[in-house]
C-alpha cells in the first residue's frame, strides 16, 4: 500500500471539506457547544450548591458529560464520510479515480483519514476547553484538577478514535447503499443511538461508566471496528462501485 | 497495443459482450461504435482494469489484463475519459489536473510543466483558477481529456467524447483527438456518432454485445453493399441504350434520363462505358460513383443482430 497515494486523497477531501461550509460548521460548532453547555452546567451546580454539599456528589455529572466526547466521535465522521464517498458517486469522478494506478485500499485509507482527522481534532479540542474549563471550576473546591483522570484518558485515547473508525466503516457501508449525501448522512447519524442507549444506561444506573467498563466497552468496538473492516473493504471494490452502487 | 481474445463479460444472465476479438495497432485510432448497450462500455472498463472479465483475454503493451500483477502497469500506461467527465467541480481546473499528477507520482516540477502544457494547449489557460463546476460543457470534457493525459499515457481510451456537448465544443474535442492521431497516440474511441468514427478513425468495429464487423470505414461501407455509377443524360436513345446493354454490366437500370450500374473498382470500369456512350452519339451530363455510407452499414448490421 502507498501510503503517499492515500494521503493524496486525504488532502482532497479535506481541502473539499474546507470548502463545504455546513460540515465545517458542524465540526466547529458541535463539540464547542456541548463543551461550553456543560462547563456552564457544571459552574452553575457547583456555584448553586447548598453550603456543605461534598463537591465530588457532582463527580455522576461529570462522568455522564465526559460520556458525550465519545458519542460526538460517532456523529461527527457521519457528514464528511457521507460527502467524501457519496460525494465522489454524485459527481461520478469514482470512475476516472479508480482507473489510476490508485488501490481499493489506498482510496478508502484516504477518505477514511479524510474523516478520522478532523473528526478527532474537533473531539479533542471540545474535551480540552471541557477539562480546562472543568478544572477550572473545581479546583476552587477540590484543591486538585480532576481533569485528566482515568476515564476520561480511556475515552480520549481509546474510545473516541475507535468510536470514530466503527462510524467511518458503517458510514462506508451506508454510502454505498444510497444515492445522495443527505440519506447517507442522516443514515449515518443513526450511528449514535447505541452510545446514547449506554449513556442512559450509565445515567440510570444500568452499568457504570468507569474506568474498567470504558476499558472493556473499547474492547468491544475494536472487535467489532475489525469485523466492519472486512466488511467495508469488500463494499469498498472497483467492481461493485462501477456495477452496483446505486 | 491492444488485443482481445474471446473477452466476455455476463452480469447474472445479461451477457454484456459476447466473444470480442480484436487487435489495435500501436498509434491507430481505432473506433468502437454500437447502439446503447452494446458492451462498448463495458469493453473499455474490462480493458482499463475497472471491473473482471467473465472470459477470453486481453492484453494491452503485453500485459494481461485481469493479472493482479499487471494491474497497476496497465492503470500506469492508460487513460481514460469516462462517459461522464468526473471532475472535481469544486477544485480549480488547475488543481484537476494537479491532483491526477500526483496520483501518478509525477514530480512537481513535471506537473507545472505538464499542467500548463496541457491547459494552453487546450486553451483553459485563462481559465486555470475556475473552478471545473462552472466551466461550459465542452470546456469540462477537454480538461477530462487532459487529466487522462497528464502522465503521458500510451493508450488513451475515450468513451463517448463528445456526447451532448454543442457543435462547436464537439469540433474542439475533435480537432483535439485529431492532433493526438497526429502525434501517433493509440487511442479508443467509443462513440455511436458515425460521422465522428469516419473522420477520425483508421479502422472502426461494429459492436453489438457481439462484435459485427471490423475494418476501415469504406470497407465496411463496401460490406453492405457495392458501388454504383449513376450517369446522368440529357436524353437517353436507343442507340445508347443498347451500347449499354452490350456491355453486360451488373444490375443496369433506366431511370428517366438516368443510367445506373454496379462498380467494384470505378477508376478502372467506368471509362469504358463512358467511352460506349460517346461512340454511340449519346451525350453525358453528369457521372457519380454513389456508395452506401458508414451509416447503412451500421444500421444493418445493428438490425441483422436485433
Amino acid at each position: 500500500m502507498n501510503l503517499r497515494h492515500s494521503w493524496i486523497i486525504a488532502t482532497k477531501d479535506l481541502k473539499a471539506i474546507r470548502r463545504r461550509k455546513t460540515i465545517l460548521y458542524t465540526l466547529v460548532i458541535t463539540p464547542l457547544a456541548l463543551s461550553l453547555l456543560f462547563s456552564y452546567i457544571v459552574q452553575y451546580a457547583v456555584s448553586s450548591a447548598a453550603p456543605g454539599t461534598n463537591v465530588l456528589s457532582f463527580a455522576f455529572l461529570l462522568d455522564a458529560f465526559q460520556f458525550w466526547f465519545a458519542i460526538i466521535a460517532a456523529i461527527l465522521p457521519s457528514p464528511i464520510a457521507s460527502y467524501s464517498i457519496v460525494g465522489e458517486k454524485v459527481e461520478k469522478s469514482l470512475e476516472p479515480l479508480l482507473a489510476t494506478p490508485v488501490t481499493d485500499g489506498e482510496i478508502l485509507l484516504g477518505k477514511s483519514l479524510a474523516a478520522f482527522i478532523p473528526t478527532i481534532l474537533a473531539s479533542y479540542a471540545g474535551a480540552a476547553i471541557y477539562m480546562a474549563s472543568v478544572d477550572r471550576t473545581m479546583y476552587t473546591v477540590l484543591g486538585y484538577l480532576y481533569y485528566p483522570n482515568s476515564e476520561m484518558i480511556v475515552i480520549l485515547l481509546l474510545l473516541t478514535p475507535i468510536t470514530c473508525l466503527l462510524s467511518i466503516e458503517l458510514n462506508v457501508i451506508i454510502s454505498s447503499k444510497v444515492a445522495d449525501v443527505r440519506s447517507a448522512s442522516q443514515l449515518g447519524g443513526v450511528i449514535f443511538a447505541p452510545f446514547m442507549g449506554l449513556y442512559i444506561a450509565g445515567e440510570i444506573d444500568v452499568i457504570t461508566l468507569d474506568t474498567i467498563t470504558l476499558l472493556v466497552l473499547s474492547a468491544i468496538m475494536a472487535a467489532l471496528t475489525v469485523g466492519l473492516f472486512f466488511v467495508s473493504t469488500r463494499t469498498f471494490q472497483r467492481e461493485e462501485i462501477l456495477t452496483k452502487w446505486k | 497495443m491492444i488485443e482481445t481474445e474471446g473477452l466476455t463479460r455476463r452480469f447474472g444472465d445479461l451477457t454484456a459482450v459476447d466473444q470480442l476479438t480484436l487487435k489495435v495497432d500501436d498509434g491507430e485510432v481505432f473506433g468502437f461504435l454500437g447502439p446503447n448497450g452494446a458492451g462498448k462500455t463495458t469493453t473499455v472498463r474490462m480493458l482499463c482494469c475497472l471491473i473482471s472479465k467473465t472470459s477470453g483475454s486481453a492484453k494491452i503493451a503485453d500485459y494481461e489484463v485481469g493479472n493482479d500483477n499487471d494491474s497497476p502497469k496497465i492503470r500506469k500506461i492508460i487513460g481514460l475519459v469516462p462517459d461522464n467527465v468526473g471532475l472535481y467541480e469544486g477544485m480549480s481546473a488547475y488543481d484537476n489536473l494537479d491532483f491526477y499528477g500526483k496520483l501518478y507520482d509525477r514530480s512537481e516540477s513535471q506537473r507545472k510543466e505538464s499542467n500548463e502544457y496541457f491547459l494552453r494547449l487546450l486553451g483553459l489557460w485563462e481559465k486555470r483558477d475556475a473552478s471545473a463546476g462552472t466551466l461550459s460543457k465542452g470546456m469540462k470534457q477537454k480538461l477530462a481529456v487532459a487529466r487522462a493525459l497528464i502522465h503521458e499515457p500510451e493508450v488513451l481510451f475515450l468513451d463517448e467524447p463528445t456526447a451532448n456537448l454543442d457543435p462547436e465544443a464537439a469540433k474542439t474535442v475533435r480537432d483535439f483527438i485529431l492532433e493526438l492521431k497526429k502525434q501517433k497516440k493509440t487511442i479508443f474511441l467509443n462513440t455511436h456518432n458515425l460521422d465522428e468514427a469516419q473522420r477520425i478513425c483508421d479502422r472502426i468495429a461494429i459492436l453489438n454485445t457481439k462484435l459485427m464487423a471490423i475494418g476501415t470505414a469504406v470497407e465496411l461501407e463496401r460490406t453492405v453493399k457495392g458501388r454504383q455509377t449513376v450517369i446522368q443524360f440529357a436524353r437517353i436513345s436507343d442507340a445508347v441504350a443498347r451500347a449499354l446493354d452490350r456491355l453486360s454490366l451488373s444490375k443496369l437500370s433506366f431511370e428517366g434520363t438516368r443510367a445506373s450500374f454496379e462498380v467494384v473498382d470505378p477508376e478502372k470500369e467506368n471509362p469504358p462505358v463512358v467511352r460506349a456512350i460517346v461512340e454511340a452519339g449519346g451525350e453525358v451530363q453528369t457521372v457519380t460513383v454513389q456508395g452506401s455510407t458508414l451509416e447503412e452499414a451500421y444500421l444493418k448490421l445493428v438490425r441483422k443482430e436485433a
